[in-house]
């Protein structure tokens, strides 16, 4: 694979999660009743960092849970290497909740779907919204984010790169890849 | 009579090319110029007179799904066998003189290989009621024996003893105290209590040996016991021996080349009677045959059907079918890895066992009955199941590389196999 | 891991990925909707050769958790008792298109004949006296759940330990996680000759509970009391049943496992019903993670790339 760009610096991505915290508080008017729940991998430090930020406009920081969708996967018939299962904890009641679904790349939107599937077998909450760093488009599902820190029009051929320090270590970046 | 030669023949293990003067069952000579009818190319191999084995199985009459006359015997022969003595466990059991005439007279028809069928020590081997021992022998039973069964009724096997005595015949054991052997179906010790299955000890073994020592002693009657599996049944016999008493025993190529250890691969082609026991048995045996203890191998060609084998280790019968691979095996086994010369190997194959029986020596000279077997030491292959003559296609070596195989085999004169 | 039929070639990072998957599953099981949709499209086939309803249950059930189709074959109604071979019996299982077989025969043994013939994922449900895995990978995980950390820690296998599988498995895998394996009951139903790393024989009740972290009583069959081992049920009862005062020689943090199902004052006397040092529920459950994630290991991501 070879590199093509770098999309996002670290200051980048860092104005862009403020901007989508006022959206959430903007569109959610307020934090009361507001929970996030980062989708494994990166999905869950960028939970947090939204998170952080609530905290810094409103004062408290809304309750964080961590989803693994990979038991809800409409692949797994179909693949070749086992994935590593991660824990899903969600140490809180989603039925009284309006939800944040963080992520890092929306694509064709089957991990949003299943994750929208796992979310509801976790209880009955009151609305499931969803918050992504780099939307780069291909939708094969009727998805749509309510929160869109990138909107990224990229080729089928083309990977995207997310790197959080929090899980890759070194600094903050998204570049775009291109497969041979 | 037709003469023929075989050309190309070795008569020991890197001598130079000899050709062997047949004229219909008999060896004329070697080397001798004559005009022949037909000639056999020995390709170098070595001449060496057929095989004898004093104790297989042909399951004829009864169990055809197992094995049949024509199948063993041509199993024999590929193995390169002129004399073999079959068991008694038929069905019915060969305790009459008329089933241990109707099997030689249907082995002579096939002149395959010659067969000397045991006869059942007591009337449907079920340890009650002696045969007729003077008619068996008359009939040309090799020996007596309940083998496939063990003989709990030491009163009866010492009747039996003196009652063969009388006839002129060896009495065969199968010594394993039935009470002592439970339901085991592999040795006792480490291996079968990690598996969890029902062991066999030694001790059931030795502790018959030693009663029928005992008995042996008691009527100085001739005692053959069969298949010895444990060190410590070695070390009776030798004392046995030492004493004088007039016994002889053997062992089998399966006791001399696997341990129990081969059990954990859970397949019950190693499922055998007795069982295969540890590296320690398997060492004792080969000195107990080395030092003479041990008079002869046996196969005990034990054929089972596939779907019989491939059962679990429970429901499963006990047997090794082998009669093919003896000789490849073990002299790949013992012979190429400097535990057995040549020499030994084929004394425990042919001299050994005649010696057993009772019958007359073979040689390759002027005079003797034309049984030779040509073996290409240099041959090396992998034992195919769909290439063995035997019906019983599953056992413990299937895709084993081996080395030495019987290129040809002659039964009186005629090339039986090759 | 292609299948599993028993701890031949395990090591503990094995037990512990599987460990994991099994943290994950009993999550799942938490939840309002006990089922996630991972093993759709996936037939799980339990053959049952010998009858065990708690085993096939649990089997049954962590398969349909994770949203399998389930078969069940019962030796009892099927062609077996018409004299149909087990490889006839598997080969035409695997025909009908099932993706994994749990097998449970009162052979040893009888598991690996299956793989032989099987050529999709084979469990052992339980062969004999030989292996029952994921009996002792759910007694693992109990024990780890109050542990932590098996290192260190004694466990005492008490009872029918020669006929016993349970007994067999445990003895494979809890030394592998680093516990000490005591086995102890009458000297006729303990192996004469298994020796091992972490492995202690000892026909002494009272020395093998002194200091002892768990004890799991096996279940005694009374056909075993009374097949002239010398060992009678009032004998048994009198040496060997576990009783309160012989848990409390363990001490008060002791833990008390069976597999189930119990034959009370057989080998556990009435009196630890209800005993807070009981994990046998828990193990129950715990059986139903691990099997879970024994599916979840066996299944997903096996699929031949494409040549």
């Amino acid at each position: 694979m070879k590199r093509k760009a770098r999309i996002l610096e670290a200051d980048e991505i860092h104005r862009a999660l403020v901007r989508m915290a006022h959206e959430i508080l903007e569109h959610n008017r307020g934090a009361a009743d507001l929970a996030l729940i980062g989708v494994h991998t990166r999905g869950v430090p960028l939970a947090g960092r939204l998170a952080a930020q609530i905290a810094s406009l409103e004062g408290s920081a809304p309750p964080v849970g961590q989803l693994d969708i990979t038991l809800y996967r409409d692949d797994l018939s179909e693949i070749a290497t086992q994935p590593v299962l991660h824990r899903t904890e969600v140490p809180f009641d989603v039925a009284t909740k309006h939800l944040v679904l963080v992520d890092d790349v929306l694509y064709t939107g089957r991990t949003s779907r299943a994750a929208l599937d796992a979310l509801i077998d976790l209880g009955r909450p009151r609305s499931i919204q969803l918050a992504i760093l780099v939307d780069r488009g291909h939708r094969e599902l009727p998805i749509r984010a309510d929160y869109v820190g990138k909107n990224l029009p990229t080729s089928r051929n083309e990977v995207v790169k997310v790197r959080l320090y929090e899980v890759d270590g070194g600094e903050d970046q998204v570049e775009l890849w291109e497969r041979p | 009579m037709p003469r023929t030669a075989i050309t190309g023949l070795r008569r020991e293990a890197g001598g130079s090319p000899h050709t062997l003067y047949l004229e219909g069952p008999t060896i004329l000579g070697w080397d001798l110029d004559l005009e022949v009818s037909a000639t056999w190319d020995g390709r170098g191999g070595l001449a060496l007179p057929a095989f004898t084995d004093p104790h297989v199985h042909l399951r004829d009459p009864g169990q055809p799904h197992k094995e049949t006359l024509r199948s063993g015997l041509a199993a024999a022969a590929a193995g390169g066998y002129g004399t073999v003595v079959s068991m008694p466990n038929t069905l019915p059991a060969t305790d009459q003189p008329e089933a241990v005439l109707s099997l030689r007279v249907r082995a002579d028809a096939l002149g395959l290989c010659r067969l000397i069928p045991a006869a059942a020590l007591t009337l449907g081997q079920e340890g009650r009621v002696l045969s007729d021992a003077s008619l068996l022998a008359e009939a040309g039973a090799a020996l007596l024996t309940d083998d496939g069964r063990t003989n709990e009724d030491g009163g009866l096997l010492r009747y039996g003893l003196q009652a063969a005595k009388a006839a002129g015949l060896l009495v065969a054991v199968h010594a394993e105290d039935a009470s002592l052997r439970r339901g085991g179906v592999m040795h006792e010790g480490q291996v079968s209590e990690r598996l969890g299955l029902p062991g066999n000890p030694a001790a059931a073994e030795t502790a018959r040996i030693a009663r029928d020592l005992e008995i042996c002693a008691l009527t100085g009657a001739r005692l053959h016991l069969q298949h010895l599996s444990a060190a410590r049944s070695v070390e009776l016999v030798r004392a046995a021996k030492r004493a004088g008493l007039p016994v002889t025993c053997e062992v089998t190529p399966h006791h001399l080349t696997l341990t129990d250890t081969s059990l954990l691969q859970l397949d019950a082609v190693y499922k055998v009677a007795p069982p295969l026991r540890t590296e320690a048995d398997r060492q004792a045996l080969l000195a107990g045959l080395r030092d003479g203890t041990i008079d002869c191998l046996a196969s005990d060609h034990a054929p089972h059907s596939p779907a019989e084998k491939e059962q679990d280790l429970l429901a499963a019968p006990f047997g090794i079918a082998n009669l093919e691979l003896v000789f490849p095996l073990l002299y790949s086994e013992l012979v190429l890895k400097g535990a057995a010369s040549l020499e030994q190997l084929t004394g425990w194959l042919t001299s050994g066992p005649r010696k057993v029986l009772g019958l007359p020596e073979c040689t390759l000279e002027a005079g003797q009955p034309a049984d030779l077997v040509v073996m290409d030491l240099a041959s090396e292959r992998p034992v195919d199941p769909e290439r063995l003559r035997t019906q019983a296609k599953l056992g413990p070596w299937n895709g084993r590389q081996l080395r030495g195989w019987p290129a040809l085999t002659l039964y009186q004169g005629r090339v039986v196999h090759g | 891991m292609r299948d599993l039929l028993d701890f031949a070639g395990w090591s503990k990072p094995d037990a512990e990925d599987l460990f994991a998957t099994a943290d994950v599953m009993a999550e799942v099981l938490r939840r309002p909707v006990k089922r996630v949709p991972a093993l759709q499209g996936f037939t799980v086939c339990t053959a049952f050769f010998e009858n065990s309803t708690r085993t096939r249950t649990s089997f049954e059930l962590a398969a349909r958790r994770m949203s399998a189709d389930v078969v069940s074959f019962a030796a009892g109604t099927s062609s077996l008792a018409k004299g149909e071979s087990l490889r006839d019996t598997v080969e035409t299982l695997v025909a009908m298109g099932v993706d994994l077989i749990v097998v449970r025969h009162s052979a040893s043994g009888a598991a690996h004949l299956v793989r032989r013939f099987a050529g999709v994922p084979v469990i052992n449900g339980g062969d004999g006296a030989r292996a029952h895995p994921t009996q002792a990978l759910l007694d693992a995980y109990t024990l780890r759940a109050h542990w932590g950390e098996l290192s260190g820690k004694r466990v005492v296998i008490l009872g029918d330990v020669l006929h016993s599988r349970v007994a067999r498995s445990n003895l494979e895998l809890l030394p592998l996680l680093g516990a000490k394996v005591v086995l102890c009951g009458p000297a006729n139903l303990l192996p004469q000759s298994l020796s091992g790393p972490n492995l202690e024989v000892s026909p002494d009740l009272d020395s093998a509970l002194d200091g002892a972290d768990a004890v799991m009583a096996l279940r005694v069959q009374r056909e075993r009391l009374e097949g002239g081992l010398g060992v009678s049920l009032p004998e048994y009862a009198a040496r060997y049943q576990l009783n309160r005062s012989r848990l409390d020689r363990a001490g008060p943090r002791a833990l008390l496992l069976h597999p189930g199902p119990m034959n009370r004052d057989v080998e556990i006397s009435s009196d630890l019903a209800g005993d807070p040092r009981s994990c046998v529920l828990e193990q129950v459950h715990a059986g139903l993670a691990i099997r879970m994630a024994v599916l979840y290991h066996l299944l997903v991501g096996k699929k031949e790339r494409a040549a």
